[in-house]
């Protein structure tokens, strides 16, 4: 350790150590499951928007020659009991449903991230203030609250649906982060941080996120599946989704109780939300470990 | 030789398929004290542990532990617990887990007593009693209805001696029994444990890896190594004439209070993880490696009462080197003449209210940390900062790098008030001034590789891209790491290089005040020289300040120019090192001088000791005039009227002479 003594090197020009984006990169991409996941995901968007076009059939008409009919060559996914073809029904509620599912999970996952972090790190007023929200929010019963919204929002399509999912969807997460960083708060690498000069921002986005994304990886990867389920429950009653349009969700509710007599009309949209939720799981195990220089013995 | 009282042969400790213990051979007669000395992972500990038959059951424990004949090891549980506490007794390292925090002392002392020797209550109490005497507990009676937790540390461990003692054992054994204290409360401590020695007649076994508190202590010890003992021999001729190279090394690698024993000898490497090396587990480190070394581990071998691990210990002990003779030994360059003042502080306060009730706080009392501290800093020099926990030094420190206004008093940075600073001038100073923080595990954010730690600083100072990459590499060159280690993350270093890193940080943006707050504490003997080495050349090379803060006086005495002592928020003794510890002037640097063990048993035991009584006060008490006074041994030797003076004035520093560097805030110094 000693030895290397020069102060004063005519060094090589030596590349520039890797920093840590590329470095979490890099493993990520050498993790099998994460890569896994990505493909699965990938392959999921391209059956949900290309699907449409290889099928004659669409979505909502219906055909009344063709009830309940099992899969076939003609009718993939087989048929419904007004004669709607699945297999375009199913593609058509999974572009909503990935959409969903994905931006819902990102977006409350970033603000939970964020609140909870400001309101640690920041303390006083500033966690009072955010906390007073996050109680206020939770106490407010967010499904009244969507059922009475969203007929005003009937206009503004499924991205005001997504901002409302997430915008009730992220004050427990936010409580658990602000613990979290109570105690980071403390840590010494972030009081090393502060005397440096750093801003608090940074220091949020370079030291305190990072260090709580593993959990927030997880709750993300859960928000997903969830996402899509209370989206269900929405369009159940009428909210969110309506028909003629579908989603995974409404495709899920209408098929579950015939699901024994004619298993076509559950079991495909089913595979395809498990496979969705799977592969997110993947992607989070990936991003976590690849976050995370500890989780594995060998180095990048 | 006389019969072994307890005996230890070939004793192993397998966890899993990882050895910590691989063959170690003791005995320790009637009596005597036997240190054993090592670093942490060398299995002192588990050993110790061994013998009591402590360990979790995932610890496979073989060979052989006698006591007076009797074999030890597999016995059941239940005949271990008769002779555990009556016969061996253990004073472990941290009294305040040792303790049930929800039995009173008493009760667990009475405990003691009658589970091996059926007696009455009452009985059991007053000998409780007696036993809280001894130790130098004040008002035993009473301490004995406390809880653990009212006791102060020092009380706390002296309570566990009683506890220890309390069945009269043929061994005590103790574990690290002062790490956790103060210096002055490390030599109340220890001279409890010689008295419980000799009350009792017991042998004691003493695990540490502080060679001053070994030397102080023991008639014989045992210096172990990746899990086995290297070397063994009587105190003297141990400190004297070393035969394992690795002790060698150790004795060189401690800085000295008395400031002999030139530059400080790092042993380079680290100890090689258990389980993973062939032939002598040293070799990697050692500077008289052979080729013989690599193939098979030496035995324990040697004439005399004096054994070494080493193929080279005829050589060594005939030739007996100095350290530095050995080992290759960094050439420090000279420091140049410190420059003009960058730093001073003048009557600095500090003070945190102590709030009570859940919702309406109300302020019952106030902690004054900070009660008056002055210090300054010239270019180049560094300045020690030396306090027992609780003297205000870490507050002082963050006080300082606040910098904002303080409550009271003065700081001025760079020629810069604090109290008035705008956005450019405190940009500056974040630049300008860097810490370097006790623990490199903590201080280092485990999921950023070292190059983007490196560069958080300059980042923050906003440099551009291209300077940021060329600076990395020059940077972990000049602490001594290699600038491939940018991409790897802290948990992949050991603590030595982990504290290079954090020297690297601080150093990125050119500071020309670095804070270094206990940067070697954590760290082992042999890992801590090299990392002062570093600092003195850092020192040297960029014309550093340093405010160096320790509770280590011996680091302190080799590294700092200047030394100021702080005790209960006060500065009570200001100087050139020189000055203060060649002739120290307060009573309480005094006493603290006095209580640092030396690693040389032969100046140890010429030394007189000045032991101070009790322990510090409680920094909410805010006691009138002199502070010190309530521990002080000259303040209890003064007549009436000299110490109605000490009680209603609080003493001002004053220069030993007119311009003479040496400050001392007692109204009778040199008394």
């Amino acid at each position: 350790m000693t030895a290397v003594l020069d102060t004063a090197p005519a060094e090589p020009k030596s590349p520039a150590a890797p920093g840590r984006g590329r470095l979490v990169l890099t493993r990520l991409l050498a993790a099998r499951g994460a890569t896994a996941g990505a493909v699965i995901v990938l392959l999921l968007f391209l059956l949900a928007f290309a699907g449409p076009y290889l099928t004659p059939w669409d979505y909502a008409t219906p055909n009344y020659t063709a009830i309940r009919q099992p899969p076939s060559a003609e009718h993939w996914f087989g048929t419904n009991g007004i004669g709607q073809d699945v297999f375009a029904q199913t593609v058509r509620g999974l572009q909503k449903s990935l959409v969903i599912g994905l931006l819902v999970a990102l977006l409350s996952t970033l603000l939970a991230g964020l609140v909870g972090a400001c309101a640690g790190y920041f303390g006083g007023w500033a966690d009072r203030a955010l906390m007073f929200l996050v109680d206020l929010l939770l106490i407010f019963p967010s499904f009244l609250i969507i059922a009475i919204v969203s007929p005003k929002l009937k206009g503004a399509g499924w991205l005001a649906f997504v901002l409302l999912l997430a915008l009730f969807n992220w004050m427990i997460t936010a409580r658990v982060v602000r613990s979290m960083t109570l105690s980071l708060r403390e840590r010494e690498f972030v009081r090393a941080a502060r005397y440096m000069g750093v801003a608090p921002f940074r220091i949020i986005l370079r030291h305190i996120l990072p260090n709580v994304s593993s959990f927030l990886i997880i709750d993300a990867t859960v928000t997903v599946g969830g996402a899509v389920m209370s989206e269900t429950a929405l369009s159940y009653f009428g909210f969110g989704v309506r028909p003629p349009d579908v989603s995974l969700g409404t495709l899920l509710a209408a098929g579950t109780d015939q699901a024994p007599v004619f298993p076509w009309l559950f079991y495909f949209a089913a595979g395809l939300l498990v496979l969705f939720v799977l592969a997110i799981n993947l992607i989070g195990d990936g991003l976590r470990d690849a976050l995370d220089p500890t989780s594995d013995r060998s180095t990048p | 030789m006389s019969a072994s009282l307890l005996e230890v042969s070939d004793l192993t400790v397998d966890f899993g398929a990882v050895p910590a213990v691989r063959g170690v051979d003791l005995a320790v007669r009637r009596g005597e004290t036997l240190g054993i000395v090592g670093e942490s992972g060398s299995g002192k500990s588990v050993t110790a542990l061994a013998v009591l038959g402590l360990l979790p059951r995932a610890a496979a424990v073989g060979g052989s532990v006698r006591l007076d004949g009797r074999e030890l090891v597999g016995l059941p549980d239940k005949e271990l617990a008769r002779i555990r506490g009556s016969r061996i007794a253990m004073v472990f390292q941290d009294p305040l887990s040792a303790f049930t925090p929800v039995y009173r002392i008493g009760d667990q002392i009475v405990e003691a007593l009658r589970i091996h020797r059926p007696q009455g209550r009452a009985a059991a109490r007053r000998r409780a009693a007696e036993l809280l005497d001894l130790v130098g507990i004040p008002a035993p009676e009473r301490a004995l209805d406390s809880f653990p937790h009212e006791f102060s540390g020092g009380m706390r461990q002296r309570a566990m001696i009683a506890m220890a003692i309390a069945n009269d054992p043929d061994i005590l054994l103790a574990d690290e029994p002062t790490t956790a204290l103060d210096v002055t409360i490390q030599a109340q401590v220890l001279d409890v444990l010689r008295t419980a020695q000799r009350e009792t007649g017991a042998a004691l076994v003493l695990v540490s890896h502080d060679l001053g508190v070994i030397a102080g202590m023991a008639d014989r010890v045992a210096v172990m190594y990746a899990g086995r003992v290297v070397e063994t021999a009587p105190v003297d001729e141990l400190f004297a004439r070393p035969r394992h190279p690795y002790t060698l090394g150790l004795i060189g690698a401690v800085p000295r209070l008395d400031g002999r024993g030139g530059p400080l000898v790092p042993i380079p490497g680290t100890p090689p993880a258990p389980g993973t090396v062939t032939g002598c587990p040293f070799a990697a480190r050692c500077p008289l490696v052979e080729d013989r070394c690599r193939t098979a581990e030496p035995a324990l071998t040697g004439d005399d009462g004096h054994l070494a691990a080493c193929v080279r210990a005829g050589e060594l002990a005939a030739r007996a080197p100095r350290p530095e003779e050995v080992y290759p030994v960094p050439p420090v360059p000279p420091a140049g003449r410190p420059g003009e003042e960058i730093l001073r502080v003048t009557g600095l306060v500090k003070t945190f209210p102590v709030l009570k009730g859940t919702v309406f706080k109300r302020r019952v009392g106030t902690v004054h940390a900070v009660d008056g501290v002055d210090l300054a800093i010239r270019r180049g020099e560094t300045l020690g900062l030396v306090g027992e926990s609780g003297s205000g030094k870490s507050t002082t420190l963050y006080e300082l790098l606040a910098l904002t206004r303080p409550e009271a008093g003065r700081i001025d940075l760079l020629g810069r008030d604090t109290a008035g600073l705008d956005r450019a001038g405190t940009r500056e100073l974040r630049r300008a001034v860097q810490i370097v923080f006790q623990d490199p595990m903590a201080s280092l954010d485990p999921r950023m590789p070292v190059g983007d730690i490196i560069a958080e600083p300059l980042r923050a100072q906003a440099a551009p891209r291209a300077q940021i990459d060329r600076r990395i590499p020059q940077l972990l060159r000049q602490v001594g790491l290699e600038p491939a280690h940018a991409s790897r993350y802290p948990h992949q270093f050991s603590g030595g290089q982990r504290q290079r890193i954090s020297i690297a940080r601080a150093l990125a943006v050119e500071p020309e005040l670095l804070v270094l707050d206990e940067p070697v504490s954590a760290l082992d003997v042999s890992i801590q020289a090299g990392v002062l080495n570093l600092l003195q050349r850092l020192k040297a090379e960029l014309g550093l300040a340093y405010l160096f803060v320790s509770h280590d006086l011996s680091v302190i005495r080799h590294l700092a120019d200047r030394v100021s002592v702080m005790y209960l928020g006060h500065t009570v003794e200001a100087g050139t090192v020189e000055s203060v510890f060649e002739s120290p002037r307060h009573p309480y640097t005094r006493a603290l001088l006095s209580a640092v063990p030396l690693p040389d048993p032969v100046a140890e035991r010429a030394r007189t000791r000045i032991l101070l009584a009790g322990d510090p006060p409680s920094p909410r008490e805010r006691p009138s005039g002199c502070p010190f006074r309530a521990r002080c041994q000259v303040h209890a030797l003064l007549d009436d009227a000299r110490r109605a003076r000490c009680e209603q004035e609080v003493p001002l520093p004053q220069a030993a002479a007119p311009g003479v560097d040496h400050l001392a805030a007692c109204h009778y110094p040199d008394a």
